[in-house]
């Protein structure tokens, strides 16, 4: 069944901070097989113009994804979630995350289609600092598998 | 903010050095720890196949994390990267052995823009298959 239309342009409550630790950081560049200093000494961040270390690009869809799970599992857009895959991802970025950032997340429904009966959502998650600055936008494509017929 | 590539040094077409970046099941178990995604098709075997997988698959979004490093690791400074995204296509199986999968990235410049950013388009390939679509990077050069 198509998800309600209503439901675009709906915006979410912002998440608790969440505080970006420099080990955090160091532990997802590991992860990734980044051996980048910015990622784990200061000094060479400062060097490139960081006030200190920096997250990999992708490291801020962990907590993204974490607040968009506010849209994914609200009872009343009804998305069936053991359907879901992730379509597309991408980011904009104001400038880099960093250790030291308490980050809020605040999501927004962008759209909802119906195509071949998948349920597509777009989900916009506008990432602030303490001081209220937009850090980061991530767009999140969530696609919802049709059913099988029963 | 300091990129180590001049905006004046590059063209379209430009290439950027290609790299390889392998996988196992180790990798996306570690992967899983720090990046708090436990979804199991990325490291139970059963699981993934009872949901229609051919085997364990990588996360996307560290197929996503490795493919930007080419573009990172050319730029010299992370932080400059202002836009990245892509579309997850093709799934990476990551079977349980030692060799696990080979991503393969490549990117070239695809347009010059104001303010001296570019635009990277980059191909990520695992056995022989595109497995991100529209991958596009625009980073801020010196």
């Amino acid at each position: 069944m198509a998800l309600d239309q209503s439901f675009v342009g709906r915006t979410y409550p912002p998440t608790p901070a969440y505080e970006v630790g420099r080990e955090k950081i160091r532990e997802f560049a590991e992860a990734v097989g980044d051996p980048h200093p910015a990622y784990v000494d200061a000094e060479a961040a400062r060097a490139l113009g960081h006030a200190d270390v920096i997250a990999p690009p992708t490291f801020v869809f962990s907590i993204t994804y974490r607040a968009a799970g506010q849209v994914v599992q609200d009872p009343q857009l009804g998305l069936d979630y053991s359907r879901v895959v992730h379509g597309d991802q991408k980011f904009s970025y104001v400038r880099p995350v960093r250790a030291g950032d308490r980050l809020t997340v605040t999501s927004t429904i962008e759209s909802i289609k119906s195509l071949a009966g998948n349920d597509i959502v777009d989900i916009r998650g506008d990432v602030h600092d303490e001081a209220g600055e937009l850090v980061v936008t991530a767009l999140t494509k969530l696609v919802a598998r049709a059913a099988e017929e029963a | 903010m300091t990129a180590k590539v001049s905006y004046g040094s590059v063209e379209v077409g430009t290439e950027l050095p290609a790299q390889s970046f392998p996988v196992t099941r180790a990798t996306l178990v570690q992967y899983a720890g720090a990046s708090g995604d436990f979804n199991p098709i990325h490291w139970n075997e059963k699981f993934a196949r009872e949901v229609g997988l051919p085997d364990v698959i990588a996360h996307g979004m560290f197929t996503m994390a490795e493919a930007v490093r080419v573009v990172t690791d050319w730029a010299g400074d992370p932080g400059a990267v202002v836009d990245y995204g892509v579309r997850f296509t093709k799934p990476v199986v990551v079977p349980n052995d030692d060799k696990g999968a080979l991503i393969e990235v490549s990117g070239k410049v695809a347009a010059k823009l104001d303010d001296n950013l570019v635009r990277v388009d980059l191909v990520a390939m695992c056995d022989g298959k595109k497995v991100l679509g529209m991958s596009r990077a625009v980073v801020r050069l010196a």
